[in-house]
């Protein structure tokens, strides 16, 4: 499974390098998604909780960037505590998550 | 009723006795060397009469109380003893608890399932004191407590340097200000009319929290045989109508509504109070928006507007809501958060309000929330009022407006329907993760309870409303809101107090539990075992106070002083609680942690089986925060 996930990381790595975006490190970023506490509101896979839903298809780093330097409904992180490299390794981890199985195909809420 | 048998030994000396030479083996050398106060020489029992707490236990039967709630304390020992002995330990029963705030949390629960209080007995000191913010819970939300508190008025007639500390001039004092009524008894006469009248105060609209004193004197005291007592008979009150104008009133606006919504909160307590709702609701064909600190309409009925809320899920806000042109406020204690959006957004909507609230305020405690301007203002029991509501409103309607109401149903079924199938897809998000989402866990929890007649005492909110979201409740005992003043420590109790009030209905009892609340006073979890109240206690094990994660987080943010150290004071891990082994220590059946989602439904099967057996049952999972 480890192999599986760092195999992710590269490819996002890759596909971010050769945008115009920051590539941004994808475990990196999920160690940072915990430390400072994104989790807390979002959820560890970024799920949505108090805060909205992140992943997957997160928006694009300079999206997550302005909002969390000026956000509307949570307290601001500053380039201070959370650097623009930080939240582009945040943005790759994100981007890593997959999307969930159909709803439809999940028994339980169907029921 | 079983003739009571004769004891030969003082209770009271006794206790008094052991309670001296128990605080001597610890005191320090110093206060020990002290002369020690003698209690005042007593009379010994005659064996003609009877003690004056057996006919506290009259008067108590005569209320219809099936349970006593306590942690047993010598300044009501008397009645302790004439309860299992006098009155044989049945109505009430007594139920062994271990701390006197879970005591009262417990009372909550039962009382919001059963609509009628317990006994609660505490010391009038430091029982009292334990029980504060329970009773503040109940306060805030209109439960009704009854609480007698022992003490020793006379200063003469006190023991020693304990009975001295367990004494207070005005028991009720530190309460008074979060009860609707309190006193002091100085005869028994004076008792069973203060006790029949508490009853009576505590059960009228709006309902709340009633304080007793019991002097010890009067409960040890022997009553000659052929004294003259008697208990009064109980005289409810019928509860408060919304005057007849007001009615009227409210109905115009209704029936002429275009976009009509009805706001409840605390408005249903029974069967034919949500019945009456769904009435009201049919009629006019208008949206109703449950606020959830009762069930007040059935989660999943084709009008029911309340998942058309923010992200959190709170419906106090949203566009059901900021919508309507007439808002009916039903019991809704948050009435200015409920109507700010709309306001914000000059939307002028006329505001109907239906509350017993207004008819009894105290002035320190803050809960009565911000002033709200309103067109229509009934101080009243919404129960009450409903069934000349729903007159009025029939009365009014024409065969033009009936049009109106059809189409207005037909396009409200499809909004709350579209909001059903926004809810699941939002519920498959994180549905494999590890730690388990909080919709995963909800979802599960459903499929196996939902063909059983069930019950959910725990709140909501603290899993992101799922099962409100998710589940299909349809009666009102289904859910019971949560801590009034939001004191954290009251949900185990009272789930475990609500788990009570269902065992003789046969209900199968379950609780999401929050991991710190439990840590309040988890010694109720013994109180289930010993006990045999059946629960299935599923842990919401976030390993935090995870309000005051976020909380801390905010605070650190604001100041850009870094978030690294936020854990400090917010998280409850290293060592990691181990909750099944909690609950086994004091008996009760548990498993976990359980971390991975498809171990679930195998144990939500197993703790069922048990909970069937009518044992409780806890088990552990670790789940997202929220």
């Amino acid at each position: 499974m480890q192999k599986v996930i760092a195999f992710v990381f590269v490819l996002v790595s890759v596909a971010s390098a050769s945008g115009q975006a920051p590539a941004g490190n994808a475990e990196k970023g999920k160690s940072t998604f915990m430390r400072v506490g994104c989790y807390a509101c979002h959820g560890t896979v970024g799920q949505g909780g108090t805060g909205p839903r992140l992943a997957p298809n997160p928006m694009t780093v300079d999206r997550i960037t302005a909002y969390v330097r000026k956000p509307g409904g949570m307290p601001p992180y500053s380039a201070k505590v959370l650097s623009d490299s930080d939240l582009a390794d945040i943005r790759a981890y994100l981007a890593t998550i997959p999307a969930p199985p159909p709803v439809n195909s999940i028994l339980l809420l169907n029921k | 009723m079983k003739k009571p048998k004769k004891n030969p030994v003082n209770r009271r000396s006794f206790l008094t006795g052991a309670v001296t030479g128990a605080a001597a083996l610890i005191a320090k050398p110093a206060i020990a060397a002290a002369a020690p106060q003698q209690a005042p020489a007593r009379a010994e029992v005659a064996d003609e009469g009877r003690p004056g707490s057996d006919f506290m236990v009259d008067v108590f039967k005569s209320l219809g109380f099936e349970y006593l709630f306590a942690m047993p304390g010598g300044s009501f020992g008397g009645i302790h003893e004439s309860v299992i002995n006098y009155g044989n330990n049945q109505k009430p029963e007594f139920i062994t608890c271990m701390h006197e705030e879970s005591s009262v949390a417990m009372a909550n629960g039962y009382a919001k399932i059963e609509g009628k209080p317990v006994l609660v007995c505490v010391h009038g000191t430091v029982g009292l004191q334990h029980a504060t913010m329970a009773i503040y819970d109940a306060w805030c939300d209109r439960v009704p407590i009854y609480v007698v508190g022992g003490n020793t008025l006379d200063a003469a007639r006190r023991g020693g340097e304990v009975a001295w500390v367990h004494s207070v001039q005005d028991t009720c004092a530190i309460v008074r200000d979060i009860t609707k009524w309190d006193d002091n008894p100085v005869s028994l006469t004076h008792f069973a009319e203060s006790a029949v009248r508490a009853y009576k105060i505590a059960m009228t609209p709006p309902m709340g929290p009633v304080a007793l004193v019991a002097d010890t004197e009067l409960q040890n005291d022997r009553v000659p045989n052929g004294a003259n007592l008697r208990v009064p008979r109980l005289s409810p009150s019928a509860p408060p109508q919304g005057d007849s104008g007001a009615v009227a009133e409210a109905a115009k606006l209704l029936v002429a509504a275009e976009n009509p919504v009805i706001v409840a909160s605390r408005a249903v307590q029974s069967a034919a109070g949500m019945k009456l709702l769904i009435e009201l609701a049919e009629t006019l064909q208008a949206g109703v928006v449950d606020q959830h600190r009762r069930l007040n309409f059935p989660t999943q009925h084709p009008l029911n507007q309340s998942l058309r809320a923010g992200p959190a899920g709170k419906p106090q806000t949203g566009p059901a809501v900021n919508e309507a042109d007439v808002i009916l406020a039903l019991e809704s204690g948050e009435l200015y958060s409920t109507v700010r959006q709309a306001r914000q957004r000059n939307n002028p909507a006329k505001l109907i309000n239906i509350s017993a609230g207004d008819l009894f305020l105290k002035s320190n405690y803050q809960n009565f929330m911000r002033y709200t301007e309103v067109d229509v203002s009934m101080a009243a029991d919404v129960e009450a009022t409903l069934p000349a509501l729903i007159e009025a409103v029939k009365r009014q309607i024409t065969a033009d407006r009936r049009r109106v109401f059809d189409a207005r149903r037909s396009r409200l079924a499809e909004a709350g329907r579209r909001a059903l199938e926004r809810t699941r897809t939002d519920a498959s998000y994180g549905w494999e993760a590890s730690p388990i989402s909080t919709a995963r866990l909800c979802a599960e929890l459903w499929a196996q309870i939902k063909n059983e007649d069930w019950s959910l005492v725990t709140e909501s909110f603290w899993v992101r409303e799922w099962p409100l979201r998710l589940w299909n409740f349809d009666r009102h005992y289904q859910y019971i809101g949560g801590a009034g003043g939001e004191g954290v420590g009251y949900t185990a109790p009272a789930a475990i107090g609500a788990a009570v009030a269902n065992k003789k209905y046969g209900r199968l009892t379950v609780a999401i539990q929050p991991d710190g609340d439990l840590m309040v006073a988890n010694g109720v979890l013994w109180t289930a075992a010993h006990h045999r109240i059946p629960i299935l206690m599923v842990m919401h094990n976030n390993r935090a106070y995870h309000q005051e994660v976020m909380g801390i987080q905010g605070v650190a943010n604001r100041r850009n002083r870094g978030v690294d150290r936020i854990h400090i004071g917010t998280t409850i891990d290293d060592p990691n609680i181990d909750y099944a082994k909690l609950a086994q220590s004091m008996g009760m059946r548990a498993e976990g942690p359980i971390g991975n989602p498809r171990d679930l439904s195998a144990a939500l099967r197993r703790g069922i089986d048990v909970v069937k057996r009518g044992e409780p049952y806890l088990i552990d999972v670790l789940t997202q925060p929220r």
